[in-house]
């Protein structure tokens, strides 16, 4: 089983993600340049929190052009697990990995701190540790996180039990209360809040840990070792 | 013959002026007179101020480093490098970019010492909000700490938000970072090697910012002055790639020196390296990547434009570091080299426009600036107590003061900060200091930055004292052995003599307090020239201080934990209301002296409650400061987020006999509040008198109430609303 946390300029909790996966999950991980234009046999990628290029244009514009990009929507075609945690669920947007579009926070101010998540769905590879409608603690770090789809996307979203994760009390204004979800597959989670981020107890909260367990488990359950 | 309006507008006096040309031996040409103003200021080469700054003392308890543009110790094998910097004068022309280009400088300073960032804290200071332009500068303040820092992903884990009068017309933005690496990874800023290669890495020069460090962070606020032009622009996408291509090419070992391109731009920059390695440097302008055109030497030489560097490489390995910078699509370019000798010397377009002693700019020269105790100062420190009335409702007096700027809550401001990035931080923004961990140990590292300025005003040497021993009271309270300091002595005009004589006090307040608590003074900044029309600021020496936990399992917060804990007052309280932020805020006055301070009885104190806490005797612990002791136990109720806890508190035989007021919002000094199991109070007694601390059961957590002995009686739910309800916009 391989990890692969991917790059970009601007990029900053790639680090925070390869110390979850190696330190914590104790599983193997490398970091991914994003000028890459191969991807050597990785089981699941997390394109991590940050802000790619600066994030001067709308997040996430100018890294979804960036060459490993083309990589990781053939590795997602093809049914590999993508996770994108902050701008990297804006990337995924960008991408068009996944439906929906990230307005700034309704406050017109940068959030930084924890919120309660209510868990909707657990039959995905990403969820499967939690159970359904636990509540969970996870902070949140974000200029643009207010969730935003068309009411046609919206009825899809609900109809397909795409919504993984919802806030409790909303902080950025999200449509539906929407922190997180999968597309139609199933094998690529995007979520604002940042599980790397509550996975160790000297953190205050290890609620964000079963996402990554979730995974683990998928994995082997698929025959990765 | 320069005409004296030119070097004058540059900040030179007519005697520097005259003292530069006895060194050329000769007219200076255009660039070096610009460069010796740059190098001169008080900002760059601290000419009135650096006598006094020797007498901090520099080593304490961990082995300390003391280096070219910060400093830091050594713990075990890893090196901790941290420094405080002001932006005051830029912040106040224009609030966004002056305050995120001060994040961004300070935070080069660290990784250029080869340390990468870990954490920020930020010392801010206002004029009252009831004035427009301060409420501006606080949001544009916040606006661009949040702008540059989330962006670097380096996270912004504490400081301080403190209101006064005498900051409306100047405002305070001390920026501090911490950052760690290996000890034997740390970078030096010299430079070295005849021959050896100097390369011009990062972002491309322009014309902002010059004379930022010298005619505007070396000079006054007069009337009507447009000064926005000195400001720089901050990039921190930049400046991230610049950080992870920095701790590449440190890694790669073909590093001889390394200097950010800070105040004074590439004139400090090649000037200082030079001087530090004791060698010459010579320097081509023509290869300077320049964002604009027609600009001419003393420009490029000047101007303070952001995230840039200079590093001296070992011959041979240019090519190699050129392609590190490349890969973050940043400049790496040759722009010199090291030279036999002691000048630098400076080409641009085929002419030789500066060949200068690296000496002579470095070393500015050293003034002897006169002093004398203010006469007003006498007056101010009359305070008779009979004419201040009591207040009837002490409930009242409380609710006011927990909704005063200076105490309320601030997490509009650090949520809107990234203090979670890095996954470090153990103990989040909000108690009495953060607390860090230190991955791959069983340590962790606090920190705080502190000063009352009030006290520095009515008693200068105390104040500057109180500000070392408060943030040293702050680290102990979370579990941390206080271990070295770093500061920001922010002053108004040294040129005038009561001006400087409250910056020799609270000088020598800090190294006598410092030396007594055995901390050393690795780096800092002196911020002379704050004031406006307005008057000068309150003397402000910011003190940034960081302390070690042995054991990050042993970090306390300042906060009740639960319902049936006993409350224990450690520490003296007596009848001082001087200076006091309730004096303040209900009775609109400044006056009286600043809280009493013996550091010896400061010294048991903290013995007390660090091994309480390293004994695992404390649930909680939390100093008194602004406010007093009714403020520091509704903060115990009510400051953490997601639970309060009540308190029911009876002094009994414990009353001092003093006025109610000094006795609920005086604030004397050394006095700590922890909460523990019944069983422990015996125990924290116990160590108490050991110490000859005294110690007093007032009280135990219960309730949703806060009640203190028949003197206050408020709900939690209000105390919640006013505290977090004051500070938002």
């Amino acid at each position: 089983m391989k990890f692969g946390v991917v790059v970009f300029p601007g990029s900053n909790c790639d680090h925070d993600c390869y110390h979850v996966v190696k330190e914590v999950l104790k599983q193997p991980v490398e970091f991914i340049w994003h000028k890459e234009t191969k991807l050597d046999n990785f089981d699941c990628l997390i394109i991590p929190g940050g802000f790619s290029y600066g994030d001067y244009l709308r997040c996430g514009a100018i890294a979804r052009f960036s060459p490993i990009m083309e990589e990781v929507i053939k590795f997602a075609n093809k049914g590999g697990l993508v996770i994108g945690i902050c701008n990297g669920f804006q990337v995924l947007l960008e991408a068009g990995l996944l439906p929906g579009a990230m307005l700034r926070n309704k406050n017109l101010h940068f959030i930084c701190k924890f919120v309660e998540l209510k868990v909707e769905n657990t039959d995905t590879p990403f969820s499967s540790e939690y159970k359904k409608g636990q509540i969970i603690r996870i902070p949140v770090a974000h200029n643009e996180g207010n969730y935003y789809i068309d009411e046609k996307g919206l009825a899809e979203l609900k109809k397909n039990n795409q919504i993984v994760f919802r806030y409790v009390e909303n902080p950025n204004g999200a449509l539906d209360d929407i922190a997180g979800i999968v597309n139609k597959e199933r094998n690529v989670l995007g979520m604002m809040p940042h599980p790397e981020r509550s996975s160790e107890i000297e953190l205050t909260s290890k609620d964000g840990f079963p996402i990554f367990e979730s995974i683990r488990k998928w994995l082997k359950e698929h025959g990765k070792s | 013959m320069v005409s004296p309006d030119i070097y004058k507008a540059l900040g030179l006096t007519d005697a520097e002026y005259g003292k530069i040309e006895e060194i050329m031996g000769r007219e200076p040409s255009s660039t070096e007179l610009a460069m010796f103003s740059v190098e001169w200021s008080e900002h760059c080469g601290y000419p009135r101020s650096r006598k006094y700054l020797r007498l901090f003392p520099q080593q304490g308890k961990y082995p300390s480093l003391v280096g070219e543009d910060s400093g830091g110790i050594i713990v075990d094998d890893i090196a901790i490098i941290f420094k405080m910097e002001s932006h005051n004068h830029p912040s106040q022309v224009e609030p966004k970019q002056g305050a995120a280009t001060g994040v961004g400088g300070i935070i080069r300073d660290i990784f250029t010492a080869g340390a990468r960032p870990i954490a920020s804290l930020d010392s801010l200071r206002f004029g009252p909000l009831s004035e427009p332009y301060n409420r501006y500068l606080l949001k544009g303040v916040v606006d661009g700490i949040s702008f540059y820092g989330n962006c670097l992903g380096v996270p912004t884990v504490g400081g301080e938000i403190y209101f006064d009068d005498s900051y409306s017309g100047n405002c305070l933005v001390n920026a501090m970072s911490i950052g760690i690496c290996k000890k034997e990874d740390i970078a030096r800023a010299r430079a070295g090697g005849v021959g050896n290669p100097i390369m011009y890495v990062g972002s491309s020069t322009g014309k902002d910012g010059i004379g930022g460090c010298s005619v505007l962070a070396s000079h006054e606020f007069c009337e009507g002055e447009e000064k926005r032009p000195t400001v720089q622009i901050g990039d921190p996408f930049t400046e991230k790639c610049l950080i992870e291509a920095t701790m590449e090419t440190l890694a790669t070992g073909h590093v001889v020196g390394i200097k950010d391109m800070g105040a004074a731009g590439l004139t400090c920059s090649s000037a200082e390296m030079a001087a530090a390695g004791g060698v010459g440097m010579e320097i081509d302008l023509d290869k300077v990547p320049l964002r604009e055109t027609g600009m001419e030497a003393f420009e490029i030489m000047m101007s303070e434009s952001q995230e840039r560097m200079l590093v001296c490489v070992k011959k041979g390995k240019e090519k190699e570091i050129k392609k590190i910078f490349e890969k973050w699509d940043l400049h790496g370019v040759v722009i010199g080299y090291v030279t036999e000798g002691t000048k630098l010397k400076v080409n641009y377009q085929g002419k030789v426009v500066a060949e200068i002693e690296t000496d002579a700019l470095a070393k500015a020269p050293i003034y002897d600036m006169p002093f004398e105790k203010p006469a007003y100062l006498d007056e101010m420190n009359r305070l008779d107590l009979n004419s201040i009335p009591l207040p009837k409702d002490q409930n009242d007096v409380l609710l006011k003061l927990l909704a005063s700027p200076t105490i309320a809550s601030k997490e509009w401001v650090y949520e809107q900060y990234d203090h979670m990035v890095q996954i470090g931080t153990t103990v989040l923004p909000g108690s009495d200091a953060s607390v860090l961990r230190l991955k791959g140990t069983k340590k962790g590292l606090a920190a705080t930055t502190d000063c009352n300025s009030r006290y520095c005003l009515l008693n200068p040497y105390r104040g500057a004292q109180i500000a070392v021993a408060e943030a040293a009271r702050n680290l102990v309270c979370s579990g941390a052995d206080p271990a070295a300091v770093t500061d920001c002595l922010n002053f108004g005009n040294p040129e005038k003599p009561d001006r400087f004589w409250y910056f020799k006090n609270c000088v020598e307040g800090i190294a006598d307090a410092c030396k007594s608590l055995n901390l050393p003074v690795v780096s800092g900044n002196v911020s002379l020239y704050n004031e406006s029309p307005k008057g000068p600021i309150n003397p402000t020496p910011t003190i940034g201080m960081i302390g070690i936990l042995e054991d990050i399992d042993r970090r306390v917060t300042q906060f009740f934990k639960e319902d049936g804990n006993i409350i224990v007052l450690l520490g003296e309280t007596k009848e001082e209301i001087g200076g006091s932020e309730y004096l303040k805020v209900i009775h609109e006055k400044v006056a009286g002296n600043a809280p009493e301070l013996d550091l010896e009885k400061e010294k048991a104190l903290q013995k007390t409650v660090y091994d309480a806490i390293q004994q695992g005797l404390v649930k909680s612990a939390h100093d008194c400061s602004e406010g007093g002791l009714a403020v520091a136990l509704a903060e115990c109720c009510i400051s953490n987020k997601d639970k309060t806890v009540g308190a029911e508190i009876a002094f009994g035989s414990h009353l001092p006999t003093i006025r109610t007021d000094a006795l609920l919002f005086g604030e004397s000094q050394s006095r700590i509040i922890v909460s523990c199991t019944e069983k422990n109070a015996l125990k924290v007694s116990a160590l108490a008198k050991e110490n000859k601390v005294p110690c007093s059961i007032i009280g135990k957590t219960a309730g949703k109430h806060l009640k203190i002995d028949g003197l206050i009686d408020l709900p939690l739910e209000k105390l919640t609303g006013t505290w977090r309800g004051a500070f938002v916009f």
